[in-house]
């Protein structure tokens, strides 16, 4: 275990440290303190090492992530995971704006509430959210699942794709070209992986509604394909 | 870019060390506007049957006590001047501004209206937020409520004209991050039906504006914001604050970054969290995104 305290060292040089072959071949383990809301902690990283932070963190914590699994103890800011490409990101408190935006895999686990467009353009990554997400939310999102335990805000999956929302709550508004599916079989296995996945076994797999394209928009009309 | 933040103080014994509190979250929201800086500081209220008043002159030696001669002839004595830096602060009896402002305009054309209220004190200046806020005195400074700015400029020069907060009606102040799209509109709409009048091009004093001219119109502080919804459009991240009220409001995208807490303590806003990350108790604080189109307010009970 390697203990990083930014109080005491600057931020590019744990950065640095994440990003060195000798060092995460060597150091499984990190723990880094005193975050105090700085933006990129932890970005970049291509290992399968484990980072805790105690505290909050900034914009774009563990954005870009490869492998490694990231944990936050607090609260995080803008763009949190964004364009995570695998590893595991979790979130104790409750995740900014644009959380996931344009993952491409992984998981991303926030344990409180995730502010608006979380998933926005989302790309592959699986997003469960325990509390509840703000407007806008999985808008654009090409493929992927988000699951929101709580509810969703106006607007939720406005212009998606193939993305599939799963939400046990109140939508506030559904967005352009999102409507409700029916839960197959399929739906409620991907419910109960996706539960286990991010270890929330108080919550009821049965309670969950799922959402998807219409596939009614310009982009799906088959006469529109010499447009692109 | 800019970076914003405001601290309304509920607990009554916090208020003397208002400005040791801000100054920290204000120097935090440096890399979002490193060009110049505003603060809005509700302090003590002016004598009774007067009004306090910030000029600023580019020159630090400019004839302050001159300026205050002239005033004091024109209503009788009693003008009170503190000088700070770029800033005169002067308590000024009398019942009526508006004669006074347009005589500042003729005798003193150089000199600019920083802000006009009972208990409103702003100061701004171009600099680092550390250097303005280190010119002007703000951490020893007491109050209630301040809120503060920290400047990116990207569509209008760096001058202290230009630099947030705007005051555009008495004990009214805001603070925007974003940019309007119909301020021009707006702005010809309260010059023609208004009567209000401008000291910049900056769209932000315009929605300040709009503010003034809802509340003067007998609007609550919540009903001017639902009808600033209604009729600014663009981004916007508004931190105001009145004589005994703060508030916040987002548009209804939401794109510009905002974060509020609240203690039993304290409400404190801030761009981005780091702001917050000093304060007392900000760790057991319940912190939030403020949701798009709602409108938040406090006032001093």
């Amino acid at each position: 275990m390697q203990t990083v305290d930014l109080d005491a060292v600057p931020l590019r040089d744990l950065n640095a440290r994440l990003h060195d072959p000798a060092q995460v071949g060597r150091i499984a383990d990190w723990r880094v303190l005193h975050p105090k809301g700085r933006h990129n902690i932890a970005v970049g990283l291509d290992a399968p090492v484990t980072v805790r932070i105690d505290g909050h963190v900034g914009y774009y914590c563990a954005g870009m992530n490869q492998h490694a699994t990231v944990e936050v103890s607090g609260h995080a800011g803008v763009g949190l995971a964004e364009n995570m490409m695998s590893g595991r990101v979790v979130v104790h408190g409750n995740a900014s704006q644009s959380a996931g935006a344009t993952a491409h895999g992984g998981l991303l686990v926030i344990h409180g509430d995730a502010a608006a467009r979380c998933a926005i353009s989302l790309k592959g990554a699986d997003i469960v959210v325990r509390g509840s997400v703000g407007p806008m939310s999985a808008f654009m999102a090409q493929a992927g699942r988000l699951l929101v335990c709580g509810d969703a805000g106006d607007g939720l999956g406005d212009s998606l794709y193939e993305a599939v929302l799963y939400v046990a709550g109140r939508v506030k508004g559904l967005g352009a070209d999102c409507v409700e599916q029916p839960m197959e079989d399929a739906d409620r296995a991907s419910v109960a992986e996706l539960l286990a996945a991010a270890g929330l076994d108080d919550v009821d797999p049965a309670g969950f509604r799922r959402y998807g394209s219409a596939r009614e928009l310009y982009t799906f009309k088959i006469e529109n394909v010499g447009a692109y | 870019m800019c970076g914003i933040v405001g601290l309304f103080l509920k607990d009554p014994a916090q208020r003397p060390h208002l400005g040791a509190l801000f100054a920290p979250m204000l120097v935090e929201m440096t890399e979002r506007g490193p060009d110049s800086a505003g603060i809005a500081v509700y302090g003590d209220a002016a004598p009774a049957d007067g009004r306090r008043v910030v000029l600023s002159h580019a020159d630090p030696a400019h004839d302050w006590p001159a300026l205050a001669e002239g005033l004091s002839e024109l209503v009788g004595g009693g003008v009170g001047l503190h000088v700070i830096d770029t800033h005169a602060m002067l308590t000024v009896p009398g019942p009526d501004w508006a004669p006074l402002a347009d005589w500042l305009a003729t005798a003193h054309p150089d000199v600019a209206v920083v802000s006009v209220g009972d208990r409103l004190a702003i100061f701004k200046e171009v600099g680092s937020p550390a250097s303005v806020l280190d010119r002007f005195g703000i951490a020893g400074m007491a109050g209630t409520h301040a809120i503060g700015h920290t400047r990116m400029a990207t569509e209008s020069a760096v001058t202290t004209a230009g630099s947030h907060p705007f005051n555009t009606g008495p004990d009214l102040c805001l603070v925007h991050n974003g940019s309007l799209s119909n301020h021009n509109r707006v702005r010809m709409r309260l010059r023609r039906h208004a009567g209000a009048r401008f000291a910049t091009d900056n769209d932000s004093e315009v929605a300040a504006a709009y503010l003034t001219w809802r509340l003067e119109a007998g609007d609550t502080l919540e009903q001017a914001l639902e009808a600033a919804l209604r009729d600014l459009d663009g981004f916007f991240t508004f931190c105001v604050g009145t004589r005994d009220g703060f508030a916040v409001l987002r548009d209804p995208i939401a794109c510009k970054p905002a974060v509020l807490a609240e203690t039993d303590a304290w409400v404190a806003m801030a761009s981005e969290y780091r702001a917050l990350a000093g304060l007392p108790g900000v760790e057991t604080a319940r912190v939030w995104e403020p949701e798009p189109a709602q409108v938040y307010t406090w006032r001093i009970p």
